[in-house]
């Protein structure tokens, strides 16, 4: 290995004169640098001759030391090339954008974001308004119609979903069941465990958590697929050759996501409700056959309406928030990461939104 | 037979992706302070046998020498001190993209020399940025604000940040113009004239061949079946190395260079006039 990169400094009559030896590289360097910024006075001349070899960062150095008019001396000519590569390099840069006073840049993202909330608000109102028109030309040709695409849609979002909506809608049915017993086993009124199950299930927590899984298993996906298909100008491929891509990317998605949501939250609140009778069964000895009577007695066919009625809306809501996003895509892949994540917030924000507004949409008309 | 002062050296590699075997039974040296061009048809692996010398793939035969020392089977500090010896430039730049430009370029220094100063630093990733050839005003960018041409300037800015001996470049010149594919050629040209690097470099451009490379290794069936200058390579009767060389886009290259050292320039002038 050679030696590590030094400096002697020689005082002599009229001229102070700097000699470095050793190796003038990044690996060999030191604490150089330093050292040299501490000089004072400093040199005004400047001897190579003694370096055994010089990398860039060597040679940015010397030059740095040689601009406070220094002569430079000794160079071979390959030290003396790079020393003029590197100077001809030396340019004022910036290495980080600008920053400003942290009041103005929390303004700065207040604003940006409220702009981008209601710019997002807007693109999806004009976005489910051109779903609805494309809807309406589908209905007036039904020749378009693009059957697979619905079909494999249906399969992707419903029947894949069956085992994962199914599992968490049993566990949830018997957590119902378990933290009403214990509260109302205070009253001595274990068996409206029941009621609570049958209520909550077909109302709120079937719909609700069903529609919660399919933002996160189908909303994200549609963002991405579509997203990584802007990424990769197949949307624009299509435009050209004359496929309109909500024809064929978004419609098939919102019409399955409308479909499916009544079906898959039906389905969820049975399994829910299945759950709740068999924690019933096994620990508040309540059988299956009295369970069932009891919730045909106190659960009112409102409760399914109120539930089915929101549903598909729901289905749309997460369907256009996927696709919506997927479609806002551009520049590169960390956009189609975002925007995914963004569909999925958006989804759920207004699922539940939506929720409450139902809520007190029924109640004032007296389905309670 | 092991050439003198081999800064890579290569022998009896295998690498196989499943039942798809890429390379089987490959020799190659790369001689120290060449620029050596590795070309070959689509999905000969030309990259892959560029990540197996990095140590990016798992080879599943064979030995890989780097500074005369094998690659497999050493401990992660020796693996260290091999990696500051080389800078690779990969296809699209891979930029760390939370990053700006400038504070790419400061990434294996401060990794591998944590302790130079801030001051230094920036300075040192001022004179980089400007030697790639980018403009001042890309070092406050973020990758994602640059061109593609730019993308790959700042990945070559990042990938010298170390003087490295040894530079790895994974098709630089593919998808510029050919304006600023020239602008490269005669970059890399003067970076290894300046700094003495030895160069690694994998392209589809025939005129990058022509213009800078001292060797050209040819990849097919599996393994590199002629390693030499382009007239030594001409001589060979290998079908596909014909065609590669003698093809329509071939002999326009050959002949551009041709007139450029017939006039006494450099033969890595741009070559503008190609597309008249």
């Amino acid at each position: 290995m050679s030696e590590r990169a030094d400096f002697i400094l020689d005082d002599g009559q009229d001229r102070r004169t700097l000699r470095f030896t050793g190796a003038l590289t990044l690996a060999r360097i030191g604490d150089l640098p330093a050292r040299l910024d501490a000089l004072d006075p400093l040199p005004d001349r400047i001897d190579l001759s003694g370096v055994e070899r010089m990398d860039t960062i060597g040679a940015w150095l010397v030059h740095r030391l040689a601009q406070h008019e220094a002569e430079v001396t000794g160079a071979d000519p390959d030290q003396a090339h790079l020393l003029e590569q590197v100077s001809a390099a030396d340019k004022p840069l910036k290495i980080r954008p600008d920053t400003r006073p942290p009041f103005l840049r929390v303004m700065d993202e207040i604003g940006a974001a409220t702009l981008q909330a209601g710019r997002t608000l807007i693109g999806l109102i004009g976005f489910f308004g051109l779903t609805v028109i494309t809807g309406w030309r589908l209905i007036r040709e039904p020749r378009r119609f693009r059957f697979n695409a619905i079909v494999r849609q249906f399969e992707v979002v419903g029947v894949e979903a069956l085992a994962i909506i199914g599992l968490m809608s049993f566990l949830i049915g018997i957590v119902i069941a378990q933290q009403g017993a214990v509260q109302l086993r205070q009253f001595g009124a274990e068996v409206f465990a029941i009621n609570l199950i049958g209520r909550i299930t077909l109302r709120e927590l079937g719909v609700l958590m069903t529609a919660i899984m399919v933002a996160g298993r189908s909303g994200s996906a549609f963002a991405a697929q579509i997203g990584s298909m802007r990424l990769a100008e197949e949307v624009d491929a299509m435009r050209t050759i004359g496929v309109s891509p909500m024809e064929a990317l978004v419609l098939p998605r919102v019409i399955a996501g409308t479909v499916l949501m009544p079906l898959l939250g039906f389905y969820a609140s049975i399994v829910a409700m299945i759950g709740g009778g068999i924690f019933c069964w096994l620990s508040l000895d309540i059988p299956p056959v009295t369970f069932v009577q009891r919730i045909r007695e106190v659960v009112p066919m409102t409760d399914l309406w109120v539930g089915l009625i929101k549903a598909p809306v729901f289905g749309v809501i997460i369907a256009m928030s996927g696709c919506f996003q997927g479609m806002q895509v551009k520049g590169n892949a960390e956009e189609v990461g975002l925007r995914t994540t963004a569909a999925v917030v958006q989804a759920i924000f207004l699922v539940i939104v939506l929720d409450a507004v139902f809520a007190v949409f029924f109640s004032s008309i007296g389905w309670i | 037979m092991s050439e003198k002062g081999a800064i890579i050296r290569i022998r009896g590699l295998k690498n196989s992706f499943g039942d798809q075997i890429v390379h089987d039974g490959l020799d190659l040296d790369v001689r120290r302070g060449e620029i050596l061009g590795v070309v070959g048809g689509s999905g000969t692996g030309k990259s892959v046998l560029m990540r197996s010398i990095v140590g990016l793939q798992q080879p599943v035969a064979g030995t890989i020498e780097v500074f005369g020392e094998p690659i497999a089977g050493r401990s992660e500090e020796e693996a260290q001190d091999m990696r500051r010896r080389w800078g690779v430039l990969f296809q699209g730049g891979a930029l760390f993209s939370t990053l700006t430009v400038a504070e790419n370029v400061q990434v294996p220094l401060r990794e591998f020399y944590g302790d130079l100063d801030d001051r230094l630093l920036d300075e040192i990733a001022a004179y980089k940025v400007a030697m790639s050839g980018l403009p001042a005003e890309a070092g406050p960018k973020y990758p994602s604000e640059l061109s593609g041409g730019m993308r790959k300037r700042a990945g070559l800015a990042r990938a010298l940040a170390l003087d490295p001996e040894l530079l790895f470049l994974d098709e630089p010149t593919a998808g510029l113009d050919p304006i600023g594919a020239a602008n490269f050629d005669e970059l890399t040209e003067s970076l290894k004239k300046t700094l003495g690097l030895t160069v690694f470099l994998i392209t589809h451009d025939l005129d990058t061949l022509y213009a800078i490379c001292d060797r050209v290794a040819v990849l097919a069936d599996k393994r590199v079946i002629a390693v030499g200058t382009i007239p030594e390579l001409l001589a060979l009767d290998h079908p596909w190395i014909q065609e590669y060389f003698n093809g329509p886009r071939g002999r326009v290259a050959a002949d551009a260079t041709k007139r450029h050292s017939g006039n006494g320039r450099d033969a890595d002038r741009p070559m503008t006039e190609l597309g008249a």
